[in-house]
């Protein structure tokens, strides 16, 4: 048997989630200290990856991408292409993660008492050494299990996938892809084999990011000598 | 001058207005809840932006409205002590007071640490994180951290509401030691008279956002200018007034003429006197004939362990309400010698113990 869709689908969801998990804290950094009508705006944008069938971010990130799009067309100059490669599973599941990402750490970020990260100002702390020090440290229950759903959400993308990467198997085809592919080709044993494995993964995540947040003590890390 | 503040912000349902100069030693802010004390601290704290005035601290200037400068907080060097102390919780006791010796080489911030560490009382705490210690320990941890970055002014916001009373009053000796020290400014917020006079010798009384009454702390006491100030520093009995002569006026609600020591130089709209500051006189014929000399009825009383508060009513006794005109306040006591008289019993208001006071 090929088991290259679960290496293709850990790699592609931990690069993933990677990026989610740097741009999702950036995005929700910078969006927490801002107010105005334009959030709103922006906070729909962000969030539209989650609501969207997977197929309209897909077809979405293929016009931007493709050969004629505004991105595809700049890579091509460097002979660059990103559909129809593993790169493009990465960005499908990178953009369809992104919003459990944002929306997690927003809400992490703004429980962290506002006391805290003045003091650090007060005692001579740039920005980035406050969020760093301070915002971080006390949120990270919060964005760790951010982390986890992002993952778990990029390790089931499907939609998004197909459309932009394509199933090029031991290059595009992950998990869900090759589920797919074996029940159209009426190969069951294949599909169900992928299915098992496909539950395995996420039930061992969820447990995971339950006893992080039940066992460790309801979301709250408690700092005190062990 | 060390810390000039002038400092205009609009707030929900007043305006902070005020404008002082703090010399280098400690000064109370006194006022009630709700005056803009806070909101002045953060103001030269950094941590919001008056809308115009002008904040300069030994001639460095932190904000300035009209050439638009406004230095971020952690430029400012002004070591700020939070209500609920903001003790990262993450960090051990040794990991907040280092917080901010960043900058320095690693072996002078530990030495400097272990120095704030030992003054401040927390040698064998270091490796504890906050929510191991008690209320007094992490405002002491508060304290070594606040002042471990050499600050060039001090800020304390009400350091001792959050404490129980026999913690409070080690705490008042820490602050004093610490006071005692620091030799720059340190602005006190308080809503407790008696901190601000143990804590300090100056005082600057604020309400609704404005300047009351600023001074030395026993002059304030003595001769608060308005009711306002009387009443924040403690001062219970108030009557409306009405210059009759000079040296004496007409206490409208209290129903008598009271003679005074000194001429009015304002005519007052009320007289005032302190609880403590009513005296109770032999009834022989000569006390009670004498100036500001005024029968009296006990209404009800209250007690503490060594204090007696008595609710007095003036000239005729109850006639089935419950108003009364004086609270007087005596240790027992004293009061031991007067609690078995025939009613009516005699108080004095001193002329020395009266306040004429402003709207």
């Amino acid at each position: 048997m090929d088991w290259s869709p679960l290496w293709i689908s850990l790699a592609t969801s931990l690069t993933a989630t990677a990026i989610t998990l740097i741009a999702g804290l950036a995005a929700a950094a910078w969006r927490e200290r801002r107010t105005g009508p334009m959030m709103a705006l922006v906070d729909g944008i962000f969030l539209l990856p989650l609501v969207l069938p997977p197929t309209v971010v897909g077809f979405l990130l293929l016009l931007l991408l493709g050969r004629n799009g505004p991105v595809g067309k700049l890579l091509l100059r460097f002979g660059a292409t990103v559909v129809f490669s593993w790169p493009a599973t990465v960005i499908a599941a990178a953009v369809v993660a992104f919003p459990l990402m944002y929306l997690t750490a927003r809400a992490a970020l703004e429980q962290v008492d506002p006391h805290y990260l003045q003091a650090a100002r007060t005692l001579g702390a740039s920005e980035w050494h406050v969020f760093r020090e301070v915002a971080l440290p006390l949120a990270w229950p919060g964005v760790l299990a951010g982390t986890i759903l992002s993952f778990a959400r990029a390790l089931g993308e499907f939609g998004a996938t197909l459309l932009l990467a394509g199933n090029i198997p031991g290059k595009t085809e992950t998990i869900p892809i090759a589920i797919y592919f074996a029940v159209e080709a009426n190969d069951l044993q294949r599909a169900a084999i992928w299915c098992a494995v496909d539950i395995g993964l996420s039930l061992a995540l969820l447990a995971g990011l339950y006893h992080w947040t039940h066992v460790q003590g309801a979301g709250r890390v408690q700092w005190s000598r062990r | 001058m060390p810390l000039e503040i002038q400092v205009e912000k609009e707030l929900a349902d007043f305006a902070l207005d005020v404008s002082f100069t703090a010399a280098n030693e400690p000064l109370s802010i006194l006022g009630p809840s709700g005056a803009g004390k806070t909101m002045l601290l953060r103001c030269v704290a950094g941590l919001e932006q008056p809308d115009r005035g002008r904040i300069a601290l030994d001639g460095r200037v932190l904000y300035d409205s009209e050439r638009g400068i406004c230095l971020p907080a952690r430029q400012r060097r002004v070591g700020m002590l939070f209500q609920n102390y903001a003790l990262f919780p993450h960090r051990t006791v040794a990991e907040n007071v280092a917080f901010g010796l960043r900058p320095l080489p690693a072996a002078d911030a530990a030495a400097r640490v272990w120095t704030f560490i030992e003054r401040t009382h927390l040698a064998g705490l270091e490796q504890r994180y906050p929510r191991e210690l008690s209320g007094g320990e992490q405002q002491r941890v508060a304290l070594a951290r606040a002042l471990a970055i050499d600050p060039e002014a001090l800020l304390l916001d009400e350091p001792l509401s959050a404490l129980d009373t026999h913690l409070r009053s080690q705490m008042e000796t820490q602050l004093l030691l610490t006071f005692a020290a620091y030799r720059r400014p340190a602005l006190l917020v308080t809503h407790n008279i008696e901190e601000a006079y143990r804590l300090s010798s100056h005082m600057l009384v604020l309400s609704r956002g404005r300047i009351a009454a600023t001074g030395a702390k026993e002059e304030i006491l003595r001769h608060p200018p308005t009711v306002e100030v009387a009443r924040l520093t403690g001062c219970k009995n108030f009557s409306r007034a009405k210059a009759v002569s000079e040296n004496a006026v007409e206490a409208i609600d209290w129903g008598c003429r009271l003679q005074l020591a000194r001429s009015i130089s304002e005519p007052p709209a009320y007289v005032g006197i302190r609880a403590h500051a009513i005296e109770f006189v032999e009834p022989s014929a000569a006390d009670i004939s004498g100036e500001n000399i005024f029968p009296c009825w006990l209404m009800r009383s209250s007690e503490t362990p060594f204090r007696i508060t008595l609710y007095l009513r003036l000239h005729q006794p109850a006639d089935g309400s419950d108003e009364f005109h004086l609270q007087a306040e005596l240790f027992k006591e004293k009061w031991a010698r007067f609690r078995k008289r025939p009613y009516p019993l005699h108080v004095r208001l001193s002329p020395d113990a009266l306040m004429l006071l402003q709207e």
